[in-house]
Formats: C-alpha cells, sequence, structure tokens
C-alpha cells in the first residue's frame, strides 16, 4: 500500500531498527544512498554478541556510505551509517554524542530498539525519522511512540511485504506509525530526502 | 531476565536533572553529576513509574526525607546485567597474556571494580585457579550498589543461565567443565565457596573514594561507559595510582585510555580485548 510521504519535513538523523531478517532489509534500504548522504543514520540490528563486526562489514561491501561501529562518546556526523555494538544498549545524548550501557535487557534485547528511539526522540524532536524493519520481535514498536509524540516521522515497513511481519506490525498496532511503506518506498524516500535537502 | 520500559509518563529539563543530582550529592554524598545523562535520566525515570511520583521535585523531597527510599533508589540507579565470562575471548587472553607474568608475583593482589552481582568475580577466580594462583591472590570485588554485593557474595545463580556460561567457559579456554565448580539445587547453582575465600566484597564509590592498595591487576569492565570523559579520567587516574609498575589494567571491550591523560602511562597488552599494562 501506498501512504502520502512527508518530504517537507526538515531531518536531522534517521534511526533504523530491525531484527530476523534485518541484513537483507538494511542492504535493500541503504545500498542506494550515496557516499555522501548527508543524514547520519543510526541502526540497532539485533544480532548473535559472538558477531562482533560482520554485519559492519557486510553492509560496508553492499553501501556507498562509511558504515561504522558506533562507539562511547563518539560525535555523530552526516554520511556515516552507525552500528549498535552487540550486546550494549546504544543511547543519544542531548550533545549528540553516543552513550553504551550495559543496563538490563529491555524486551530480552541488548541493544533495545526502543532505547535508541527513546532516546533519539528527545534529541532529534520533530527532525527524526524512526523506521522499523522485518522482525520476530515487539522490540521498536514503544520507541516508535515516543518518535512520534515528539513530532518525528515514523514509517514502518509494510507488514505484509516484510520477511518478519511481527515487528513491524507490532508498532503499526500500537498506533505509533505515520507510513506503511515496501523497502523500495523506503530507500526511495531517503533518496529525496536528499535531493532536496 | 528482568525487564524495563522504556514508556514515560513524565518527563524533565537538563537543568531540573542537575538541581535534582547536586540535592543527592549535598544530603548523601554519592555523585552522579559526572554521569552520561541519557541513562541516568532513564534510570531515574523508570524509578518515579515504578513507584508512581509524579515531578522530579517530589521525587527529590521523598529522597531528602527517607533514607530507606534512598537506599532502593541507589540500587536502581546502579544496576547493571553482566555474565559469566563475558567476552569469552577477554579472559583468553587473561589465559594467555596474562596470568604468567601475575605468577612472578608471591602475593597477587587484584581489584576487580565494579563487580555487580559478581559473576565476572567468579569467572576470574576460575582462571586463576586453572593457573595455580587462585591461593595466593587476594580478590577485591568493589561496587557501588550494595544489593549487587550481597548476591555476588552468595554466589547463587539461576540454573537457566549456565547453559550459556558454559558455552562462553569453554571459548575462554576453560579447562575443566563448568559445572565442576558449582552445584545445583532447586533452580539455582552454588558456586564452590573456595572460589571466593580469597574475595574481599566491598562497597566502594570509584567518583569519591581513593585508593586503598596496590595492585598487579585491576578489571574494570563496563563502567567507564557510564561516566562522562572527565570523570573517566579522573577514575583512570585512580586506577593508574592503584597499580604496582608493570601492573594490569582490563577494561571493557567498548572503553578506551584514548580520551584520559595517563594514555602514555600504559601500553597494549592485547589491543583488541582492551588488556593494558602500566609502564610508567
Amino acid at each position: 500500500m501506498m501512504n502520502r510521504i512527508d518530504t517537507n519535513r526538515i531531518v536531522e538523523a534517521v534511526v533504523i531498527g530491525a531484527s530476523a531478517g534485518g541484513l537483507h532489509a538494511l542492504i535493500h534500504v541503504l545500498s542506494a544512498l550515496p557516499a555522501d548522504y548527508f543524514l547520519p543514520i543510526i541502526v540497532v540490528q539485533h544480532r548473535g554478541k559472538e558477531h562482533t563486526k560482520l554485519l559492519e562489514e557486510i553492509l560496508q561491501t553492499k553501501c556507498l556510505m562509511r558504515v561504522k561501529q558506533a562507539d562511547e562518546k563518539e560525535k555523530i556526523h552526516g554520511a556515516c551509517i552507525y552500528i549498535a555494538p552487540p550486546d550494549y544498549h546504544l543511547l543519544i545524548e542531548q550533545d549528540e554524542t553516543f552513550s553504551l550501557t550495559s543496563d538490563i535487557y529491555v524486551k530480552h534485547s541488548r541493544p533495545s530498539i526502543d532505547l535508541l528511539f527513546a532516546t533519539a526522540a528527545e534529541v532529534y524532536k520533530e527532525k527524526l525519522v524512526g523506521i522499523i524493519l522485518t522482525g520476530a520481535s515487539s522490540d521498536g514498536a514503544e520507541g516508535m511512540l515516543e518518535i512520534r509524540r515528539a513530532g518525528g516521522y515514523t514509517i514502518a515497513q509494510e507488514p505484509t511485504t516484510a520477511e518478519y511481519p511481527y515487528m513491524p506490525q507490532a508498532s503499526v498496532s500500537i498506533g505509533s506509525i505515520c507510513s506503511n511503506l515496501t523497502l523500495d518506498e523506503i530507500s526511495s524516500y531517503l533518496k529525496q530526502l536528499y535531493e532536496r535537502r | 531476565m528482568e525487564q524495563q520500559s522504556v514508556s514515560h509518563a513524565f518527563s524533565y529539563s537538563q537543568e531540573e536533572l542537575k538541581a535534582f543530582l547536586d540535592a543527592i550529592k549535598f544530603m548523601y554524598g554519592y555523585d552522579f553529576t559526572d554521569y552520561a545523562e541519557a541513562s541516568i535520566k532513564r534510570r531515574i525515570l523508570n524509578f518515579m513509574n515504578m513507584y508512581k511520583i509524579p515531578t522530579l521535585q517530589d521525587l527529590s523531597k521523598i529522597l531528602l526525607k527517607d533514607e530507606a527510599v534512598f537506599e532502593t533508589f541507589i540500587q536502581e540507579l546502579s544496576v547493571t546485567v553482566t555474565e559469566m565470562f563475558r567476552d569469552p575471548t577477554f579472559y583468553k587472553s587473561l589465559r594467555e597474556n596474562v596470568m604468567e607474568r601475575l605468577a612472578t608475583y608471591p602475593v597477587i593482589k587484584i581489584w576487580i571494580a565494579g563487580c555487580a552481582t559478581g559473576e565476572e568475580v567468579y569467572s576470574i577466580a576460575i582462571v586463576l585457579k586453572e593457573a595455580g594462583l587462585l591461593e595466593r591472590s587476594i580478590i577485591y570485588a568493589t561496587d557501588i550498589n550494595q544489593r549487587s554485593i550481597q548476591i555476588a557474595k552468595d554466589g547463587l545463580y539461576p540454573v537457566d543461565n549456565m547453559k550459556a556460561y558454559t558455552v562462553n567457559y569453554n571459548k575462554s579456554g576453560g579447562m575443566h567443565s563448568l559445572s565442576e565448580y558449582y552445584i545445583s539445587k532447586y533452580n539455582s547453582v552454588l558456586f564452590d565457596k573456595s572460589l571466593r575465600d580469597n574475595v574481599v566484597f566491598s562497597p566502594h564509590n570509584l567518583t569519591a573514594d581513593k585508593s586503598f592498595n596496590e595492585f598487579q591487576l585491576i578489571v574494570c569492565r563496563n563502567v567507564l561507559i557510564y561516566f562522562n570523559q572527565q570523570l573517566q579520567n579522573k577514575v583512570i587516574n585512580l586506577f593508574h595510582e592503584s597499580l604496582c609498575s608493570f601492573g594490569f589494567l582490563a577494561l571493557g571491550n567498548k572503553e578506551s585510555l584514548l580520551f584520559t591523560d595517563r594514555k602514555s602511562n600504559f601500553e597494549d597488552v592485547d589491543k583488541k580485548e582492551r588488556i593494558f599494562m602500566k609502564i610508567g
């Protein structure tokens, strides 16, 4: 299904949450973006803690943008895809730097999509785009709600097109989503932001 | 696993948070003013949600009046979750790169700063035991959180966790079977008391307390990530002061000395596993 897409918004950051099936969805959405894409794209992908750098390496071979694991206290810049390290929560501070914590699991997950999204919403407010992709978890739904409450723009991968529909559906069900889009539509939306920046 | 929610009915400004933390520091001496903000803010909001306290001012009043509630609050503010042999490659490196050099000391003094609920303490005790060094080691295991220390002292953990811990232990180069170190009863396991014969559990506050001994090894993993750079620097200086010459410092795998003024006083023993040696 195609919804009206809000392309007139001033955007400062994009956050993405993905779980099962996420790698292919991330490649689909991110590989089309140019190397100098102006926004920071911050990603939580659930993964085993033993896969310390594999996701970053695979994404880097597919993406033109720089891909790196987020470091604690690192300043957030555009033209970079930041990935949450395995086994830590990734949070965003008011001064637009990253924090990592070893706090209790949220919805059985560390990193938690909810925590990244909630702290990003506090920092970027209406200038944030939140995207929830395929997964078999309910993580991310509450975070999407926080983004929407703070005035940000929320996009779910249209559940019927997701490899694992449960996660985007959970966000849709609690009313946190502005638009349901296919991966192609999400990708072209991000490109549109770039073209009229 | 214990669950936490991110949804909050309440919110407050940065200025309010600062005033609140200043009041806590003034009244109780616990200094959270140099903690990374996003995490501490969410923990305070969680506490307010849990006890249905509507504003930070209300919370402040309650805490300043009621020391018992304050104790609970401090516990909630400083709970972290770890596991035995978390990051098995780190323990493998301890076995391969550190044990042999520790063996040259007649008495080995080790400080585990931020020992949380003790999983790391038992892991390190097992590594020492398998290197034949446990009997002449003294481990000081400290944390700001007294409830965590009590759990660490008890050495009692859910049996459900043992499967993952066994995998970690084997990957770390474990020489036996992890199950040789504990007995199972109902849904819990109790770790062998001999592992903690030489462990001193004690409260210690890294933000305020001083050095209390000289150590050959200091392990402080996933604690500095909670601090701002200024406090990280202060704590690294405290560790530097507390290490003997050529003593070892082990940090969490996302922590570094890069932004501290003691950077040149340490050299890498294992860069990836964040194990350093004091060289000056």
